[in-house]
């Protein structure tokens, strides 16, 4: 069942939490949710799934407005961060909540409770009580229960947020397969890039109760719609410059800036890993000093001081072998081309914040 | 699955036991032990003054006049004890304070229920000020809220003359003591409840929503079960502040013998009549009533406690 989402806002005690955001996904997709916390991810998932009542705008499961219907009569399988589980039933009651909930036959619950158990391979564990449960189990229990009323859409609310990274990443991996078995549309909601990128097929960005840019991990990643998605996913050189004749000027280095104002700001971004660095200097390239080397297994990780440009601090990341090859040592000074910039007029207010991250 | 359980936990008791075992043994390490152990503590005249003071007070305003109570209640025997609670006035105060609290425990729990779920389930204005009126019989003096529902509900109060017509006494009557009992105890329940629920959130119940079940159902299979220990701790110590209220049924009951008495009030009378044994003897069985509280409250305690541990327990050993 598709999901649309049209102009949706919605404020709590005043402050803005969704500000006219709009959002399809498609029958069968698994989507991610991703932002820094207070971002308005949650309140999305939880007004697509009843839970919370928007100011205005619609929702539309299977292009069917359900704005008037409650949570209840939306059939949908949500899955909440801390599990959520009825701690007083054992794992089978609790699976079988929603099907007890509505006065189905005692043969059709037990055999659905088999299948789903089976599903999360957890087979042997219908009698136990949640507290006799891991993290991970639990989590699965979770799952289980939300898909016991074969709901076609699948909320997840920072499913794995409270388990440790081990039990994560198998999760992570587990639920892919998972979806790619039942293929029910799921939304799920995290602050974690790795996990959105791992699980989802498309990627929406939120900041500040607005979507910055949907698109696939790929997409999002290589060619990012706005200096946040920039910051978010990842570390980031800036540079800050000076708009002049559409291109924007830093130190020496010329970069182009379609449609921006002449005397206007303009920031220039770099990836650690898009910037070389060369023992000689060539057209382009910024002279810097070696400060410090940070091995981080696969590659090195270089913090540099520019010369000129008030001494500004860059990182740069590259292979372990082409640092081995370079023989670099703290002090010395070197000389690095960039790879790929990406270039963003500066909004006011948002250089501070640039700046003051320290990226 | 015993089996594996079994075997293990006399090993962990092994294991618990050894290490306290060898030090005993070693001269060595006992006196650096006690050494560190004195470096993070006060000293030991400090914490036996203390510790002396709490006795002392718990002995004077407490363990003393309980003493008290038992010993003048069986002064004369266990025949003039019995004669004192058999007496009819007795009887139908007993009576009276068992209906009374019947009334008013199932309405308070409700209500507490009820308050409890309103303020921690629901977003809306003015629930800060809802929660402090909870507190109001807290606050205000007993006797104040008796005098309240005789202006109310008495001859000349605000509502009295209606009564009258209809023929239905409040004050003075088994109504009005029932009215003074719910109000000076109906914080309690809901005072147990909203920290409690507070803290469990609503993911559980947002979960059973979105399963399609409805709020009956939810009241029902989730909240309930869930609060059900911290419910019966607040109907407990409402129980018993309903049996033992003195001063707002003192002023709404008209001290009729025989029909609005209730055992508090009997203790009074019978006390002002110099029956010294008899009025003890009342007393005590409020004074069981105390023990019985404290047993009932303590016990839930224990339960709620190595309830605790066993999720403790069994969370560590599924990790394993």
């Amino acid at each position: 069942m598709s999901i649309e989402v049209r102009a949706l806002s919605k404020a709590f005690d005043g402050h803005p939490v969704l500000r006219d955001v709009t959002l399809n996904v498609p029958e069968g997709e698994l989507v991610a949710l991703l932002g820094p916390s207070g971002c308005g991810k949650t309140t999305l998932l939880r007004i697509i799934a009843g839970l919370e009542v928007p100011d205005a705008g619609e929702v539309c499961h299977a292009g069917e407005e359900v704005s008037a219907r409650t949570a209840r009569e939306r059939n949908v399988g949500v899955v909440f961060q801390h599990y959520a589980l009825f701690r007083h039933m054992t794992v089978a009651d609790n699976v079988a909540f929603a099907l007890r909930v509505r006065r189905r036959p005692q043969a059709e619950m037990a055999a659905r409770v088999g299948e789903l158990l089976g599903l999360v391979q957890l087979q042997d564990f219908g009698l136990r009580f949640p507290h006799q449960l891991s993290g991970g189990q639990r989590q699965r229990v979770a799952l289980a229960r939300a898909l016991a009323n074969s709901p076609r859409i699948l909320l997840l609310d920072e499913p794995f947020g409270a388990l440790d990274a081990r039990v994560r990443q198998e999760l992570r991996r587990w639920l892919r397969r998972l979806h790619d078995e039942l293929h029910v549309t799921s939304v799920f909601v995290t602050h974690d890039q790795e996990e959105a990128f791992e699980v989802s097929d498309r990627v929406v960005l939120m900041n500040a109760g607005r979507i910055e840019q949907v698109g696939t991990p790929a997409q999002v990643f290589e060619e990012p719609a706005s200096p946040f998605v920039m910051r978010f996913l990842g570390a980031v050189n800036v540079f800050h410059g000076r708009v002049e004749g559409g291109r924007a000027r830093v130190h020496d280095l010329e970069f182009a800036v379609p449609g921006a104002a002449d005397r206007s700001r303009a920031n220039v971004y770099v990836r650690p890993h898009e910037i070389e660095i060369h023992r000689s200097a060539a057209p382009g390239s910024l002279s810097a000093k070696v400060e410090r080397l940070v091995p981080l297994g696969a590659a090195i990780r270089v913090e540099l001081s520019l010369r000129g440009l008030g001494g500004g601090a860059v990182e740069a990341e590259i292979d372990l072998h082409k640092g081995e090859a370079l023989k670099l040592v703290p002090g010395e000074v070197v000389h690095l081309s960039l790879r790929r910039v990406r270039v963003f007029p500066a909004r006011e207010g948002e250089q501070d914040s640039l700046t003051a991250s320290g990226l | 699955m015993t089996g594996p359980l079994e075997s293990a936990l006399p090993a962990g008791h092994r294991g618990a036991r050894a290490p306290a075992a060898a030090s005993a043994r070693s001269p060595v390490t006992a006196p650096s032990r006690s050494r560190l152990r004195r470096a993070i503590e006060d000293p030991p005249v400090v914490r036996w003054a203390l510790a002396a003071l709490a006795v002392l007070f718990l002995a004077a305003f407490v363990l003393v006049p309980a003493a008290v109570v038992v010993v003048e209640a069986l002064r004369g025997g266990l025949a003039l004890w019995w004669k004192a609670l058999a007496d009819p006035d007795a009887l139908a105060a007993i009576r009276l304070t068992l209906l009374v609290a019947a009334i008013s425990v199932p309405l308070n729990a409700l209500f507490g229920l009820a308050a409890a779920w309103s303020i921690t389930r629901f977003r809306y204005r003015g629930k800060d000020a809802l929660v402090s009126l909870i507190d109001l019989p807290f606050g205000v003096s007993p006797v104040i809220s008796g005098m309240v529902i005789v202006l109310l509900f008495g001859a000349h109060g605000w509502f009295g003359s209606w009564l009258a017509e209809r023929g239905l006494r409040v004050v003075f009557a088994v109504p009005g003591i029932a009215i003074a009992t719910l109000f000076v105890t109906f914080p309690f329940v809901a005072r147990e409840l909203i920290p409690f629920m507070q803290a469990q959130g609503t993911e559980e119940e947002e979960a059973a929503l979105v399963m399609g079940a409805s709020g009956w159902q939810i009241l029902r299979r989730v909240t309930l079960p869930n609060v059900k220990w911290s419910l019966f701790y607040g109907v407990i110590l409402c129980n018993a502040r309903a049996m033992g209220e003195f001063g707002a049924v003192s002023v709404v009951s008209g001290h009729i013998r025989g029909a609005t008495n209730t055992i508090p009030l009997h203790v009074e009378i019978l006390y002002s009549e110099y029956a010294f044994q008899a009025a003890f003897a009342v007393a005590s069985l409020l004074f069981v009533l105390a023990l019985v509280t404290l047993v009932a409250k303590k016990g839930l305690e224990l339960r709620q406690a190595s309830a605790r541990r066993e999720t403790i327990r069994q969370s560590t050993r599924s990790d394993l």
